[in-house]
């Protein structure tokens, strides 16, 4: 099993399960809005001409993340 | 862009729940996630011309059309497009409001079938409303095209609702829509679809508090869905009972007594805010996700090799921000080599008719003043006006409406939004832009896609640093006249060129000020930033056309141009009302004269500018007019006349480049100031929108003429 790293932290082209939100309130529920629950596979698939924000495929659509937001979501590569 | 009904005010929207319906009338809502297509489907069932854009968030207000059919009439509510009902915002707020409150009859949902698992999620908590709900899969088109089939009939069975199969933009499966919308609508017993179950612990806490809610909603709400609402702490929506309703939930004593039950049941099984929440939500999404298992079969997934390959291109370190200049260049370019012939022939055909008026007005005999006042006041600056704006903006438009279809405008929203962070805003703020160079009014409106409150006003206050269509004709018309003196296609690759200049220069402003009103008025760091990146859609090339030029050229022909000829007809009275012997204009404008030149412009330009507060394309036919009545009357037919006519009153280049700044950047046009108050409730930041582009055109103006006088260049 390898490690929990931060969403921000997987790099293009790779996939991982959210294991665990560490925001809170208003932001946890944007995130989970957008399909970022427990076990949802990500693909880190582009990231934007200044390396931030990054474009995930999350549940059939791509979203763009800052790396602030990024950071507060904890996958495990897979 | 997006001079729609909307933001011109033709249409009916409406931010209360007040319905037009006549007794007997259906009303169904229209709900939906953004970017699926919910307002080609609201105006594909209305026929009303509602401009439709490919960013979430386009329809922020409540808009109703009435379709009529066989029997009853139809009252749709277009909803603004959310991805939930939990009210996290003011538009989810809002749809929830009506579909709890608004009474409607029945409510459509509208659900991508490019990624139907997605859009579920709003299904399945509208379901928890209401049974009365028939589910639109939109798109049905493009997802054949990518591989993906959709089986309504299974999805309909598991969601215990009639689902509808629908390709809006053809008008493929409407009339079957609306015939479900009318079945549920008048059926006697609202469907019964499946329930949600949350687990254990939360169902136990639930039952707990269901019983005393139902009976206090007495059938106005559903008890259960009230009741997960209340244990999840939502005050929104115990508000809007409270205003509603006439009644006031949690203080209910039975209530409040099952409530605290129910809470210290969920504490004991562990569950605490979020994790109820997380409970919530992750039932939603598995749920959905149980619904289309089997019954959604993908080939290959709604985001396709191919837009993977087109996006690592346009999104690139290196060709990201080259293709997007390259792109405006191009369309610059298209529209000015496009607008060319046919603005000399409208020209030369519009001042023919005004021969001809002359001959009319003297043989009837007409006084000199008359003629003055309706032919060389109004009909000429309405010929202008047509003749040089339309043809480029029958290009233009088009063309853009077309990079919006692809899809291309979330890109540039992804692209720039490191360099809006910097700035301390928000990256959706370039997507105002984008609407700003069509309308600034628009782009003001558009403004409510940006979620906090702080940024969105920054994107307010400095979206006037694009130049809409009102300014481009006079930057293109000086460009043309002062700094393009080659010709053919050399000049319209210098023209298109130098307008590029220009938008840079706005990009580079709004930058700036964005980052200085963060520092200063608007203190605060950068908030979060979610961006759909929608798959991009082959464009429908005649409806592009036929909606461009019905939405935005015709509208350039409609509201503005109505301001030009009673315009003309105060400047000419201005220009010949006279007071010993000279103008009015000339009055004013001689006492603006001394602080004008200090900005490298004269006293007649910068009362043009403030004529031009009613609409900005009147600003080069007001100092053209003003010009003509201190002395040679020319024949305005060409801009080579033209040219010649300011150089006779003084201008040199550097007239010419401080116009172009001071256009670029100076107060909002009267339509943009009245929609910002509107927007921002608030006369200090319409004031603040009105006073930061006024004192960076100034400021820049006197810089750059200050400058080049010191060094000797003019």
């Amino acid at each position: 099993m390898s490690e929990y790293i931060t969403l921000n932290a997987l790099p293009l082209g790779k996939r991982a399960r959210v294991r665990q939100l560490t925001c809170h309130g208003s932001a946890r529920r944007r995130m989970l809005d957008l399909g970022l629950i427990l076990d949802t596979v990500v693909e880190a698939l582009l990231s934007s001409p200044g390396g931030d924000p990054v474009a995930y495929y999350i549940r059939g659509a791509v979203i763009a993340l800052r790396s602030e937001e990024a950071a507060h979501i904890l996958v495990q590569a897979c | 862009m997006g001079l729609t009904a909307q933001s011109t005010g033709i249409g009916a929207m409406d931010n209360t729940l007040k319905i037009d319906r006549l007794s007997g009338d259906i009303v169904a809502a229209l709900a939906g996630n953004p970017n699926v297509g919910k307002s080609t489907v609201f105006n594909g069932l209305t026929g009303l011309k509602q401009h439709t854009g490919s960013w979430p968030g386009k329809t922020v207000a409540n808009a109703q059309g009435r379709c009529r059919g066989r029997n009853k009439a139809v009252v749709l509510v277009d909803l603004p497009g959310t991805y939930s009902l939990m009210a996290g915002s003011a538009e989810e707020e809002a749809a929830r409001d009506f579909i709890c409150f608004g009474g409607p009859d029945c409510t459509v949902v509208v659900a991508d079938a490019t990624c139907l698992m997605r859009n579920l999620n709003l299904v399945l908590q509208t379901l928890e409303i209401t049974g009365r709900v028939v589910v639109c899969v939109n798109l049905m088109d493009e997802a054949r095209r990518k591989g993906v089939n959709v089986d309504t009939d299974a999805l309909a069975a598991r969601l215990g609702v009639p689902v509808v199969g629908c390709a809006a933009r053809s008008g493929h499966g409407l009339s079957a829509l609306m015939d479900a919308v009318r079945t549920v609508a008048q059926s006697e017993s609202a469907p019964v679809p499946a329930v949600i179950g949350y687990g254990p612990d939360v169902e136990k806490a639930l039952a707990l508090l269901e019983p005393a809610v139902t009976e206090r909603l007495k059938g106005r709400l559903p008890g259960r869905w009230t009741a997960l609402k209340l244990l999840d702490g939502d005050t929104s929506l115990m508000e809007s009972i409270r205003s509603y309703l006439g009644f006031d939930l949690p203080s209910d004593a039975v209530v409040a007594e099952a409530l605290a039950q129910a809470q210290s049941a969920l504490a004991d099984a562990g569950i605490g805010g979020d994790t109820l929440r997380d409970i919530v939500v992750s039932s939603l999404t598995r749920r959905a996700e149980s619904v289309c298992a089997g019954a959604v079969r993908t080939e290959n997934s709604g985001y396709t090799r191919a837009d993977r390959r087109i996006d690592k291109v346009l999104t690139s370190r290196v060709f990201g921000l080259p293709v997007m200049l390259a792109l405006l260049a191009l369309m610059f370019w298209l529209t000015l080599a496009g607008a060319n012939y046919p603005s000399q022939l409208l020209s030369s055909g519009l001042f023919w008719v005004e021969d001809q008026l002359t001959a009319l007005f003297s043989l009837l005999g007409a006084p000199e003043w008359l003629h003055g006042l309706l032919v060389l006041g109004m009909y000429r600056t309405l010929a202008w006006v047509v003749s040089v704006m339309l043809p480029p903006m029958a290009i233009f438009f088009p063309l853009f409406t077309l990079l919006e279809d692809l899809g291309y405008l979330p890109r540039v929203a992804f692209n720039l939004d490191k360099s809006f962070k910097r700035a301390c805003a928000c990256g959706k703020q370039a997507l105002t832009m984008c609407m700003g160079l069509g309308c600034n009014a628009a782009g003001v409106v558009g403004c409510r896609i940006i979620e906090s409150p702080r940024e969105r006003l920054i994107a307010i206050i400095t979206n006037n640093f694009m130049p809409c269509n009102g300014r481009f004709p006079t930057l293109i018309a000086i460009i043309t006249m002062f700094f393009a003196a080659a010709s053919g296609v050399l000049y319209s690759v210098i023209s298109a060129l130098a307008l590029v200049g220009v938008i840079l220069l706005g990009i580079f402003m709004t930058l700036l000020v964005s980052k200085l009103l963060s520092k200063t008025l608007l203190k605060g760091l950068p908030s979060s930033f979610t961006l759909e990146l929608p798959p991009y859609r082959r464009p429908q090339i005649l409806r592009v056309i036929g909606r461009s030029l019905v939405d935005r050229t015709l509208f350039v022909l409609g509201a503005p141009p109505a301001a030009p000829p009673p315009a003309g007809l105060v400047i000419w009275l201005l220009a010949n009302a006279d007071v010993n012997g000279v103008s009015l204009l000339a009055h004013a404008a001689g006492f603006l004269d001394p602080f004008a030149r200090f900005l490298g412009l004269d006293g007649f330009i910068l009362m043009a500018f403030i004529l031009g507060f009613p609409a900005n394309e009147i600003v080069i036919p007001i100092v053209i007019l003003s010009y003509m009545a201190t002395g040679s009357l020319t024949d305005m037919s060409s801009l080579a006349d033209l040219r010649a006519l300011l150089v006779s009153h003084g201008w040199t280049w550097l007239t010419a480049v401080c116009v172009m700044l001071f256009s670029l950047m100076h107060w909002p046009c009267g339509t943009t100031c009245w929609t910002i108050r509107k927007e921002t409730g608030s006369w200090k930041w319409t004031a603040v929108s009105f006073l930061v582009p006024t004192v960076c055109g100034m400021l820049a103006c006197f810089v750059v003429a200050n400058l080049a006088r010191l060094l000797g260049l003019a």
